[in-house]
């Protein structure tokens, strides 16, 4: 265990822990306004302050906390459960039809601006955590696919899967045996940054309006909400603004741990 | 050695004053849309309105700042006994820009293409009315009218009756010919119009030498231009929640005045379940107005109760008959069959009174058991499926025309509204010209739809203005969309 591992896990098991207690308590009913103290600074009442409706800014960040890792997980799920086995498929029959398809289509999505073609799925589907998932999700396909059979095509050439296949295993059997276990650790690191990069894409989205839509908190929308009143009350900026920062620097040191921790070869080294 | 040294400080000190001298007779003034053509004859946008009214175009009558309206190109006129026939006499020596002379076969262009068959005129209706313009004399022209009409000198005013010509109609949407004091020169699309001087105005020559008008839509934008000085106004500012820092800052000034806007919770009447009176009543109490004023626009507004100005001498504060009372519509939803509540959506078009005012009434609709799905939509989204459409719950939007209330008389019109006691009372105020009569009529129309709970009456919109100190002139209220240059100008 490294230290970039332990504090990268320590402040992500805070945000979901933060996420988890929010579904029994918050301080607040996140939704509940009171106009009269809005805008309030941090005190012992409102550990975060108040939001220019007089919510409890805490509450907010909590159930924000939800909404943020809702959203990256089913969208790291998505790319995933679509990439993994695209990329599989790919390293499988290298070379072939399959493999083209499978890697010019993911070139494809690839060529695009990921949060430029969110916001048009959102535009045409309409705004909502629902499309958001749907849009971060198919961008995350390509980079699973391509992971796996980077991590995969190696694999091949062992002398283990040389063994498997003399002894008659089907290409899917190997794949899904042999092959599948030694890319996850692969897998996990990429998916604990793939993980960073929705929280970042989902909070984007909600700061232009295209994402999780009021009454649901969300730290984006809290964000684009206090734009205007910066100068009048900055801890509504800087409340949502650190959360985003802490939990996405806390994914990106457990993402490079994980890869020191994981990865044979830089295991070697430090040795 | 000393002498070039001196001469050269002077020439400087001389180019400096002069500079300081000519920044002093322009102005850049900020508003938040940009028009999306000049001609404000065949479109409703009120940015049209702000840059052009009384600065390019003249109507034969006008708005000033406090409301009254007083003649323009129209010196003087004379009514017939019966009502019907208005005779206007024209200022003389009144050219347009182009140097062509305004007469009076300009005036019957103007109005008969306003209210021709094929007009796309925003306000056809107010000037359906008119059955004949009749040129008398280049000096004199005669209006008749259908039927008497008590409103004919307030709907001249509009921005919609302007006085255009027939020579240069064609490019009036970016090359706009009219008879005001100022003159058009130039647009830079997405940034600034500019105008200049006319110095052939018929009337008292402006202040200030040119103006340049800038769009700047985004609220933080338009913050941080004020506070850089970037501009030298800022109408209709859209964050409202600013207003206290300019307003503690000795730069600054700050107005707050009346706008024409009713900003309403807009129902569908036809759409169940909002089609039973109960339930419209349901929301009318299930709202706090003052929680939505303080909490969307920061406190400026006024509560209203009906679809009229407060500042309206006709105005009957009707704010007590739709008081916050979270029970009663509790109460109003059982009756009507309704007491598990029910879903609706809440169509939200982008400035903050609605995006936020929206947030407050749906958390407030929560209280009662009513669901509102917040659905946020841009301007030409909201047109289409709001305005046109009609396919939505509740939308929250400001109605900006001055004496609007004659919309409820259209059951076409996007809330529904289809009264035909309100329609004949409509229409017998439009007969009526004396004044105490009109305003009981009035009184009775504002009671009517109160009666009725056609909409949620929030607060009537601020006008709220930012301007640095030494500007004088500037219109507090907005009784029409404008921005009066001939009245700017810089203190000494």
């Amino acid at each position: 265990m490294t230290r970039t591992l332990i504090l990268g896990g320590l402040l992500s098991g805070l945000v979901l822990a933060m996420a988890l207690l929010s579904l029994i308590w918050t301080p607040y009913d996140p939704a509940a306004m009171a106009i009269p103290d809005k805008l309030q600074p941090p005190d012992a009442a409102h550990w975060l302050g108040t939001d220019h409706f007089g919510r409890d800014m805490a509450s907010m960040i909590m159930v924000g906390a939800r909404t943020s890792i809702a959203v990256a997980l089913v969208a790291v799920g998505i790319g995933m459960g679509l990439g993994v086995p695209l990329g599989l498929a790919a390293a499988a029959r290298k070379g072939s039809w399959l493999d083209e398809v499978i890697m010019r289509g993911n070139d494809l999505i690839f060529a695009f601006p990921s949060l430029v073609i969110a916001i048009l799925i959102t535009a045409v589907f309409g705004p909502g955590a629902i499309n958001a998932i749907i849009a971060i999700g198919i961008f995350n396909i390509p980079v699973f696919a391509r992971v796996t059979r980077g991590g995969a095509l190696p694999l091949w050439e062992r002398d283990f899967i040389l063994a498997a296949r003399v002894a008659g295993k089907s290409r899917t059997r190997i794949s899904a045996e042999h092959i599948l276990p030694n890319v996850a650790n692969l897998l996990i690191v990429q998916g604990t940054i793939q993980f960073s990069l929705g929280i970042l894409a989902e909070a984007g989205l909600s700061y232009v309006g295209l994402g999780a839509q009021p009454p649901t908190p969300s730290w984006g929308r809290m964000l684009a909400d206090a734009q205007t009143m910066v100068s009048l009350a900055p801890h509504l900026a800087l409340v949502p603004g650190c959360a985003i920062i802490l939990t996405v620097l806390g994914l990106n040191l457990m993402g490079d741990g994980l890869r020191d921790a994981l990865d044979p070869r830089l295991r070697q080294v430090r040795r | 050695m000393t002498r070039p040294h001196l001469t050269l400080a002077l020439t400087l000190a001389a180019s400096l004053g002069a500079g300081a001298a000519l920044a002093q007779s322009t102005i850049t003034i900020a508003q938040q849309l940009e028009p999306p053509h000049l001609d404000p004859t065949s479109a409703a946008a009120q940015a049209i309105d702000q840059v052009v009214y009384a600065n390019i175009f003249e109507g034969l009558t006008r708005f000033q700042g406090d409301g009254s309206i007083t003649p323009a190109l129209a010196k003087s006129w004379t009514i017939s006994d019966d009502g019907l026939t208005y005779t206007f006499t024209l200022q003389d020596g009144v050219t347009f820009h182009d140097g062509s002379v305004m007469d009076a076969e300009d005036v019957k262009f103007s109005l008969d293409r306003a209210r021709a068959e094929d007009s796309t005129n925003a306000q056809k209706a107010l000037y359906a009315g008119i059955t004949d313009v009749s040129v008398i004399d280049p000096q004199t022209v005669a209006v008749t009218l259908a039927e008497p009409n008590g409103s004919l000198l307030f709907n001249l005013a509009w921005g919609d009756a302007v006085i255009v010509a027939p020579e240069s109609i064609g490019d009036i949407k970016t090359a706009p010919i009219g008879t005001g004091p100022y003159t058009f020169t130039n647009w830079v699309q997405g940034d600034r119009i500019e105008l200049s001087r006319n110095p052939d105005y018929w009337g008292a020559a402006p202040a200030l030498d040119s103006a340049t008008f800038k769009f700047i839509s985004d609220p933080t934008a338009a913050f941080a231009a004020v506070m850089a000085e970037d501009v030298d106004v800022f109408t209709g500012f859209p964050a409202p929640e600013n207003l206290v820092q300019f307003d503690a800052d000795p730069r600054f000034q700050v107005l707050v005045g009346s706008t024409e806007g009713e900003t309403i919770l807009s129902t569908n009447n036809q759409q169940p379940p909002f089609d039973n009176p109960l339930v419209r009543q349901a929301l009318a109490h299930a709202i706090d107005r003052q929680a939505i004023i303080d909490g969307a626009m920061f406190g400026y507004g006024t509560p209203i109760g009906t679809h009229f100005a407060p500042h309206n001498p006709a105005y009957v504060d009707l704010t007590g008959q739709s008081a916050y009372d979270p029970d009663k519509a509790r109460a109003l939803l059982a009756e009507a069959g309704l007491a598990e509540g029910f879903e609706t959506t809440l169509h939200l078009p982008p400035p903050s009174y609605a995006r936020r005012g929206g947030e407050i009434i749906a958390a407030q609709l929560a209280q009662v058991g009513i669901t509102a799905e917040i659905i946020n939509v841009e301007w030409a989204q909201w047109l289409e499926t709001v305005f046109r459409g009609k396919d939505f719950g509740l939308t929250i939007v400001s109605h900006t025309e001055p004496m609007d209330i004659g919309i409820y008389a259209r059951p076409d019109y996007y809330f529904q509204y289809d009264n035909p006691d309100f329609q004949a009372l409509m229409a017998t105020l439009t007969a009526t010209t004396d004044e105490a009569e009109r305003s009981a009529l009035l009184a009775q129309a504002q009671q009517m739809i109160a009666d009725d709970y056609v909409n949620g009456y929030l607060f009537q919109l601020a006008q709220l203005s930012v301007a640095k100190a030494g500007v004088e002139g500037l219109w507090e209220n907005a009784p029409t969309a404008a921005t009066d240059l001939s009245a700017i100008r810089w203190a000494k």
